[in-house]
């Protein structure tokens, strides 16, 4: 079962050929096999799930509406608030967090009758690029188990690579939807910042966070994103339907862009670092789209290359804003024996939160604490704006622009924890997408000779994810990388 | 910028982040925090004189609503998590000396 695609299963259960309930206990039976391993999920919902899917197969066998979504098993990444279960970020400090609601995006994957299996491993509050900074376990790459899945939706990521699961919900700031999806072999769609509302989703760097889909092929990131697109009133920066109408993102999907002309900029073969397995990858990747007929155009983003530095600037201050609100007394951890009010905050705090996430509290503190706020935070939100110019001019001239997602395949467990910095530098190719607020998307393109998966990352201007899809789709056609699989 | 980062200024962004932290994490920090921020330094290759701040991408500014009653958690859902809680409120230590009250 797990060898059909998602339109295929889709269409099984609306067909009644297949039992929304069997599809469920299957990818269960598959959990059951092989999560020891993998360690994709912090939590699942089983039971919850099987109910799911009876009511879908009840309504379908009566001939009455079912959501566009009918049967799907889908995952949920841990940062999204559910009002069943518990919700963890992955940190001890959430300790049994009951959320008394649903995130905007798991109503409408309920209401679109998705069954939700389980919430994903990730790392801690959504910092880190290997999901080796989760609090509660060790979630390791399907494709080869010493690596890592890629972070910070890397329990997402894995659970889609390893079949435990149709598709997922990551999130992505910096590029923790499109790196996982990487380096596992993936499809990861980070929609336009305000295309889909981050209602329920634990803050981390409010104005870079965006939720996306991650599934098998472009199709199910498609169906994702037609049912989470949209305006919601309660996230101000969810975009109405006035300044950025929601498209069907199926409908045209197989049409390929016509006169598409791809922008390719030197600067994204600069990159100190960059594995020759995943450059070779890229640009065979680029011959596949000029034989179709597709025009590469040279481009130059000069201040990409600034990326990293502002964004570990920008999001770290705004992380050390938002994590404020850990302090002992509303929800979460709490210090056993505090010595007085400040106690409670500064012990519950360093006990519940791991290195890295005091890491980036720290450096947002410190640019944004006086004497430095110019200096570096202001700074940083300069060379945003540059950078978003890059992007700007280049998609004056094309439609959009192609490089790696990642300049490696999938690293080993450990081998970057020690150096914070070296972790950072696995963003380069994602970071300034979420600076300049628009769609990015990462397909497999490849695998490299050590048999991991190598993936190609499109970017397109704002709010034009339609398009974006269907130019990913055109790859996806053409080509088989998409139907790899990993061991399991 | 390029001044030499200190254990002291680290212990005191622990202070002002509410972050207790050992001796050795102060150490480690002060180690890592001083290499990230030499990488920063790169943005100050940069003239970025005329340049406005982004603080975010959005073609949108202010949403304002009605001020209006809507329905919201009630007080048994907010108090819910409350490590500790007595009867309708979150309960904290002591917050004034009794020579303030």
């Amino acid at each position: 079962m797990e060898n059909l695609t998602f339109q295929q299963i889709s269409a099984e259960i609306l067909k009644k050929s297949l039992k929304s309930v069997e599809l469920t206990q299957h990818i269960f039976g598959r959990i059951d096999k092989l999560e020891s391993k993998i360690g994709a999920f912090i939590s699942l919902f089983r039971e919850r799930a099987l109910a799911k899917a009876v009511d879908i197969d009840r309504r379908l066998a009566e001939g009455a509406p079912v959501g566009p979504l009918a049967g799907i098993p889908v995952a949920i990444k841990d940062n999204m608030c559910t009002g069943f279960g518990a919700t963890t970020c992955a940190s001890r400090i959430l300790g049994k967090f009951s959320s008394p609601y649903n995130a905007h995006v798991v109503d409408q994957l309920e209401d679109a009758d998705a069954v939700i299996i389980g919430k994903t491993n990730m790392d801690e509050f959504a910092m880190g690029s290997s999901c080796e900074n989760s609090a509660l376990q060790t979630t390791v790459n399907p494709w080869d188990i010493n690596r890592v899945p890629g972070g910070s939706s890397g329990g997402s990521a894995a659970a889609v690579a390893a079949g435990l699961c149709y598709a997922a919900l990551g999130s992505d700031t910096g590029g923790s939807i499109r790196l996982p999806a990487s380096f596992c072999g993936v499809v990861g769609l980070k929609p336009t910042y305000g295309r889909v509302s981050r209602y329920g989703l634990v803050a981390y760097g409010s104005s870079l966070d965006q939720i996306g889909p991650i599934s098998r092929d472009v199709y199910g990131a498609a169906a994702l994103l037609n049912v989470i697109a949209g305006h919601d009133r309660r996230d101000s920066t969810s975009v109405d339907e006035s300044t950025a109408p929601v498209k069907d993102y199926v409908k045209n999907l197989d049409h390929p862009v016509e006169n598409l002309k791809i922008g390719v900029a030197q600067e994204f073969f600069d990159v100190e670092g960059l594995d020759p397995e995943v450059e070779k990858a890229v640009r065979e990747a680029l011959q596949t789209y000029e034989d179709m007929g597709v025009a590469l155009i040279e481009v130059s983003l000069p201040y990409m290359k600034y990326a990293i530095a502002a964004y570990y600037l920008i999001a770290t201050a705004e992380a050390s804003s938002n994590l404020a609100r850990y302090d002992g007394v509303h929800y979460g951890h709490r210090t056993s024996r505090p010595k007085d009010y400040i106690d409670v905050y500064s012990s519950s705090r360093a006990e519940g939160f791991g290195d890295e996430v005091k890491r980036r509290i720290m450096l947002g503190t410190y640019a944004l604490s006086a004497g430095y706020y110019d200096a570096y935070y202001l700074k940083a939100l300069k060379v945003r704006n540059l950078i978003r110019r890059d992007f700007e001019q280049a998609f004056e001239k094309v439609d959009c622009l192609m490089c790696p997602t990642a300049p490696e395949t999938a690293f080993k467990l450990g081998e970057k924890t020690d150096d914070p910095l070296k972790m950072y530098l696995s963003d380069i190719y994602t970071i300034a997408v979420n600076l300049a607020g628009v769609p990015g998307i990462s397909i497999p393109c490849g695998l490299s000779s050590g048999n991991l998966p190598i993936g190609l990352q499109i970017i397109t201007p704002a709010f034009s994810e339609a398009k974006l899809l269907r130019i990913a789709r055109m790859f996806e056609k053409e080509t088989e990388h998409h139907l790899s699989k990993p061991f399991c | 910028m390029s001044e030499k980062l200190t254990e002291d200024q680290i212990r005191h962004v622990a202070k002002l982040a509410r972050l207790n932290c050992t001796d050795q994490e102060i150490a480690t920090f002060t180690t890592q925090l001083a290499a990230i921020l030499d990488y920063f330094d790169q943005l100050r290759e940069l003239d970025t004189t005329d340049v406005e701040p982004l603080a975010h991408c959005l073609p949108i500014h202010n949403i304002f609503r009605p001020d209006q009653i809507l329905p919201s958690l009630s007080n048994e859902q907010a108090l819910a998590n409350a490590p500790r809680r007595d009867g309708e409120f979150f309960s904290v230590p002591k917050i004034l000396d009794d020579s303030n009250a």
